[in-house]
């Protein structure tokens, strides 16, 4: 597929701690088309900062290792790529966005000279004075006043704060933005408006999105296609319409829309999925989702389940929907 | 800012009325008569009274420590006991040679400790890392006269670089502030190690790092300042006591310091001299923990920022009143 923008191959990450490996990404495929948002969801601990920081090459140098996989993006093999070429790549072909708005800027640099850095570090060729230029243009662009940038970082609220670390990532007009959950530390309110900026500056300048989130609303607002991650797997994956219809869903994907409270209905109590994750240290050998699956066979516990298609690139990993595709010949009826 | 400023200076008033209290009780409630010190053990007893009605040593403790202070505040620090001579002269013509061992010192001693703090932290457990703590570690353990005795003899009597004693040319003051560089600077390099580990793994460098910088791009533009605060601590308290004077190192060198000078002092019941050294010492501690303060807030706007509220609030309180 030529169009897409990033191709994420059977890519697993371990992180290597003095007693034990965890196992926060395992075989997990992904691609991004141009212009496109992918909504990467799951809940803490699923591997979604992970399966991001390896696209930016910046796991924790010792400890976070890309144990297999193929990462390109834009034609490049990001896996390959020396770390003086990464640093070509980062904040120009792709940027990303942190999750705390509040400590991701640098307390004692003015927020100007943080977003002018990036044009620094990219665009050699511009004068002080373009560079000036193209700073008070990004800061019009998130909607602050250009008059603010010599301030710092602590002067400003969050949403702004937020809004400044959009301009640093969007200032080089990067092919791809990565945003992991950008609106989690803001209010509702602010949320919204953050959220309709990206939507509108990603659309304006053509860049495509992998927006991690465990807020389905945000998904429904903003992406085009979603995956759903569990244990370190891409267990669900499809267009948005596909997953919110809700026809043929994983077990997990269901729990997770279960658990949005309905205020219509009277209930009592949430509706959380019962247990945890399983320990990323030591993974089941079967489905991941086994032990919490309210939906689980004898036969889920013992082997992996494999994606099985329903059509229009919609991919469920579950036996009940790959369980009897199995044909004769051990290929998969999709 | 000079409103602050002018205000920790004020606060500073009440911190040495209390030292200078603390030490004044101390050296008149204890035993030992000065008058009898002065004028040794063969003076007869008219002579003595006669010296202590001269010292006003009859008068009533507080009074004696209300008319001290009241001397003190024009400037007058009285004559030494032993000497006779004016304290403030005494203490004056001695500081300057404090001052450059110490200056020097605590300069060798930052030059030396914060890129090497640096490269032990961006290079955490490698070889560097782990000679770097061993060595400071060492010289935490090495008492500075130790270090004293080991410089003079090899690069005094067996390289003959630099003189062993005493002071007169700027090449006797390199090894007392090498020997004054090496108590300090394990502390200076720990701490650089350790602010520099936690500001690297702040949100802030990842930031940069995603924005393409690289890593030596980020460590000064994005790290160095950040971790400079703690450090900036460390080397003022550091810069502070020693230039009230460094007992041992003055000792083992010969060097006519403020320590030597009042630790005579303090041995032979000289109250005037204790006093004005001891006072001495409270307003350059004061002095330099303020000139730290300030330097904050050129490091972090944050201070500064706080400062500012600080100063508008005094101001507010003041037009209430």
């Amino acid at each position: 597929m030529g169009e897409n923008l990033l191709d994420i191959e059977n890519l697993s990450v371990i992180y290597r701690t003095d007693d034990a490996y965890i196992y926060a990404v395992n075989g997990v495929d992904m691609s991004v088309k141009n212009g496109e948002t992918l909504g990467l969801v799951g809940e803490t601990g699923a591997g979604k900062t992970t399966a991001a920081l390896a696209i930016m090459k910046l796991l924790p140098e010792r400890i976070g290792i890309v144990k297999s996989g193929k990462i390109t993006l834009a034609g490049i093999d990001i896996t390959r790529a020396t770390e003086h070429e990464m640093e070509a790549i980062r904040g120009n072909a792709v940027s990303m966005i942190f999750q705390d708005p509040m400590t991701s800027l640098n307390p004692t640099i003015t927020v100007g000279r943080q977003i002018a850095e990036v044009l620094q570090l990219h665009e050699k060729g511009k004068s002080h004075g373009e560079i000036s230029r193209s700073v008070d243009e990004m800061m019009e662009l998130v909607g602050i006043p250009p008059h603010r940038k010599n301030e710092y970082p602590h002067q400003f609220s969050g949403g702004m704060k937020q809004r400044i670390v959009i301009a640093i990532a969007l200032a080089c007009k990067p092919k791809l933005l990565i945003a992991d959950e950008p609106t989690t530390a803001l209010d509702v309110t602010i949320q919204d408006q953050v959220l309709e900026m990206m939507n509108d500056l990603k659309e304006r300048l053509g860049t495509s999105m992998i927006l991690i989130t465990h807020d389905l609303g945000v998904v429904a607002q903003t992406c085009d296609r979603v995956s759903i991650m569990y244990a370190g797997e891409i267990i669900e994956s499809g267009g948005v319409e596909e997953i919110f219809d809700g026809k043929k869903r994983h077990p997990y994907t269901s729990g997770l829309f279960g658990s949005i409270p309905n205020i219509k209905i009277a209930a009592r109590r949430l509706n959380p999925i019962d247990g945890l994750m399983p320990d990323p240290a030591s993974l089941p050998a079967g489905c991941g989702f086994f032990e919490r699956c309210p939906k689980k066979m004898a036969s889920c516990g013992q082997k992996p389940p494999l994606f099985a298609a329903r059509g229009g690139g919609h991919v469920i990993r579950c036996w009940l929907y790959g369980g009897d595709a199995r044909q004769g010949d051990g290929s998969w009826a999709l | 800012m000079i409103r602050y400023i002018g205000q920790r200076l004020l606060m500073m008033i009440p911190v040495i009325l209390g030292i200078s209290f603390i030490i004044f009780s101390i050296m008149n409630l204890t035993k030992g008569d000065p008058a009898r010190l002065i004028l040794g053990e063969g003076a007869t007893l008219e002579a003595i009274e006669a010296k202590r009605e001269e010292l006003g040593l009859n008068d009533a403790f507080i009074v004696r420590y209300a008319k001290y202070i009241a001397r003190v505040a024009i400037g007058d620090f009285g004559r030494s006991y032993r000497t006779d001579a004016p304290v403030s002269e005494e203490i004056f013509s001695r500081f300057p040679t404090t001052f450059y061992i110490a200056f020097l010192g605590i300069l060798f001693a930052t030059l030396f400790a914060v890129p090497v703090g640096v490269i032990s932290a961006v290079k955490q457990y490698s070889a560097i890392d782990i000679i770097t703590t061993v060595v400071a570690m060492l010289l935490t353990s090495m008492p500075g006269f130790f270090v004293g005795m080991l410089l003079i003899l090899s690069f005094a009597l067996m390289l003959r670089i630099f003189p062993a004693t005493g002071i007169g040319t700027w090449r006797h003051f390199i090894l007392p502030s090498l020997s004054v560089a090496s108590v300090t600077m394990a502390n200076f390099i720990r701490m650089t190690r350790s602010t520099m580990l936690e500001v690297i793994r702040q949100d802030y460098v990842r930031t940069a790092r995603a924005k393409g910088a690289s890593m030596r791009r980020v460590i000064f533009t994005h790290c160095l300042r950040n971790s400079l605060l703690p450090v900036v601590t460390v080397v003022g308290i550091n810069f502070g006591v020693q230039l009230g004077g460094t007992i041992m190192i003055e000792a083992v060198f010969a060097i006519p310091g403020l320590g030597t000078y009042m630790i005579n002092a303090i041995r032979q019941k000289d109250i005037p001299a204790v006093m004005g050294s001891v006072i001495f010492a409270a307003i350059v501690a004061g002095i330099i923990n303020l000139a730290v303060d300030i330097l904050y807030a050129y490091i972090d706007p944050r201070v500064k920022s706080h400062y500012e509220r600080f100063t508008k609030r005094g101001r507010r309180n003041a037009q209430r009143s």
